[in-house]
């Protein structure tokens, strides 16, 4: 693997851009790996890194039924922030946020980790005392957290709707400084390139078909391109989970597939500098470093499996996103895409064991997956390399619902739609 | 997108409705008698069938009347409504008249 770094980009401009290598190989599969992990997106890729870097397991395969990166990956909005209440959620999620901050040396890829702050934004006193008391406890659990009044936001952003005629006056909002956005992509191509780099063979166009699983253990996967054994097994394909679990005997899990739209507008120059979410509008906004307004809202509201959008949610987008930033009416919507998200029954993720013995399930992301990507990977792989969970992801089990130890950090109940 | 036909109004826009989720779940039908498990099964589990799926809406900017709808969760095809307390399975493709 070539190292990239500025002397390598001169040589390169000097000898006439002759260096470039593949970034990874495309490797025939083997017979048999120590390790399988189904899903070649950010969680799987990040799962395989670390299994080859932290833990030396390196016969891993990564199998990807389309292309690496190709699904949810690519199709969100990019926001990386820790802002939770719950500790779980919050210790969790403050690891990922601090591999976020050392991932483009990690990966030797620069995945443009721009920690521009996030912004929640408040429109009323209770919501504002709600802010509080979530920046309290993130203060408790060591994560950075602001509130701002009203005059702090528009100082910030002065082109938000601050009249009397808004639709919700902004009170203030609970500014996370250190949160703030990447490159989409480039998280998965990073996480790809260093992963083959440590022998780990990425194979796309693979698509996991079936299960062999014989006195409750597992011994491999039926693929389109033949049976590839593996002591241990590993599922990381977020809205897909359901049918795939299904396909080794674990129906029923407590998960809906829902999808989630996003919107781009055409290219500005900057306009939004922070990330934004204007949760009573269910609206939320930043800015790409190409210029592109990047924005979405809730999901579409009922469950789906196809990776396109309905019309009346981008009009609701679009209308509440005008209620907050008027300005946005000039602009014009350039693309929209929807993802597919594995809502859970409590909003929080599943990471850990399954009742099959080698099978190991990485599930539940509803929203918050891509900001998840490295501490996903970082547990996951100590979860399949250990056979048991990190403390980090000890919580996030799939029998909670049967124990009542949810971690529902809005307190929606188990309504998938309303996480 | 889509236009759901309402038992009782006709074809109207999906705008018109609000989604209540699986309608194949059942509620125990002695709660007294239910065990945890049981609970568990109705509040928790879900098939989430990539496919055909049976599902509650309500007609809320309607008649307000629920209905059960028989759609593909893949390719967003819609098959026939029933009223809350017919039969209606997933499998179900008789009587289409979406």
């Amino acid at each position: 693997m070539t190292h990239y770094s500025v002397w390598s980009l001169i040589k390169g401009g000097l000898t006439g851009q002759k260096n470039w290598t593949r970034a990874w190989r495309d490797p025939e599969p083997k017979s048999s790996y120590d390790v399988i992990i189904i899903g070649g997106g950010g969680h799987g890729l990040a799962t395989a890194h670390y299994l080859a870097k932290l833990h030396g397991v390196t016969n891993v395969a990564v199998l990807e039924k389309g292309w690496l990166g190709g699904g949810n990956v690519g199709r969100n909005t990019t926001i990386v922030r820790s802002n939770y209440l719950l500790d779980a959620n919050a210790h969790f999620y403050e690891h990922s946020l601090k591999l976020w901050e050392g991932l483009s040396d990690d990966l030797n890829y620069n995945v443009m980790f721009s920690q521009r702050a996030v912004i929640n934004l408040a429109h009323s006193k209770p919501q504002l005392d709600g802010f509080a008391r979530r920046g309290n406890a993130m203060l408790l659990n060591g994560i950075d957290a602001e509130l701002l009044d009203r005059d702090g936001v528009q100082a910030m952003v002065p082109y938000f709707d601050y009249s009397e005629s808004a639709r919700f006056p902004i009170y203030g909002g609970l500014m996370q400084r250190r949160g703030g956005s990447a490159r989409h992509d480039a998280v998965a191509w990073g996480y790809a390139r260093s992963a083959d780099a440590r022998g780990v063979d990425l194979i796309q166009n693979c698509e996991v078909t079936g299960f062999r699983i014989e006195d409750g253990r597992v011994l491999g996967v039926e693929t389109t391109r033949g049976f590839i054994g593996a002591q241990k097994v590993g599922m990381a394909v977020a809205g897909h989970t359901s049918h795939v679990a299904a396909m080794a005997g674990l129906n029923r899990l407590p998960i809906e597939s829902h999808k989630l739209q996003a919107m781009v507008s055409e290219g500005l120059k900057p306009l939004i500098n922070q990330v934004y979410t204007f949760g009573a509008g269910h609206f939320y906004i930043s800015q790409s470093d190409k210029g592109g307004l990047v924005y979405g809202g809730d999901l579409d509201g009922y469950n789906s499996y196809a990776q396109r959008g309905n019309y009346p949610l981008i009009e609701h987008v679009h209308a509440a996103g005008m209620a907050l930033m008027p300005s946005l009416g000039r602009l014009r919507l350039t693309r929209h895409w929807a993802g597919v998200m594995d809502m859970s029954m409590d909003g929080s993720p599943i990471i850990g064991m399954t009742p099959i013995e080698g099978l190991y399930l990485n599930a539940g992301w509803c929203y918050g997956g891509f900001k998840a990507t490295p501490a996903s990977g970082w547990c996951f792989a100590h979860t399949i390399a250990q056979n048991r969970p990190h403390a980090l992801n000890e919580a996030f089990t799939l029998n909670r619902f049967e124990t009542g130890a949810q971690i529902d950090e809005r307190g929606a109940g188990p309504i998938p739609g309303a996480h | 997108m889509f236009i759901i036909k309402c038992p009782y109004c006709g074809e109207r826009d999906v705008t018109e409705f609000s989604y209540g989720g699986d309608a194949t779940r059942a509620y125990p039908q002695d709660p007294a008698q239910a065990t945890p498990e049981d609970w568990h099964a109705y509040v928790y589990e879900r098939d989430n069938p990539r496919g055909w799926h049976v599902e509650w809406w309500q007609h809320s900017q309607g008649c307000r009347q629920w209905l059960k709808l028989r759609r593909n969760t893949l390719t967003h095809e819609l098959g026939r409504t029933a009223l809350p307390h017919e039969p209606l399975s997933p499998d179900d493709d008789e009587g289409s008249d979406a």
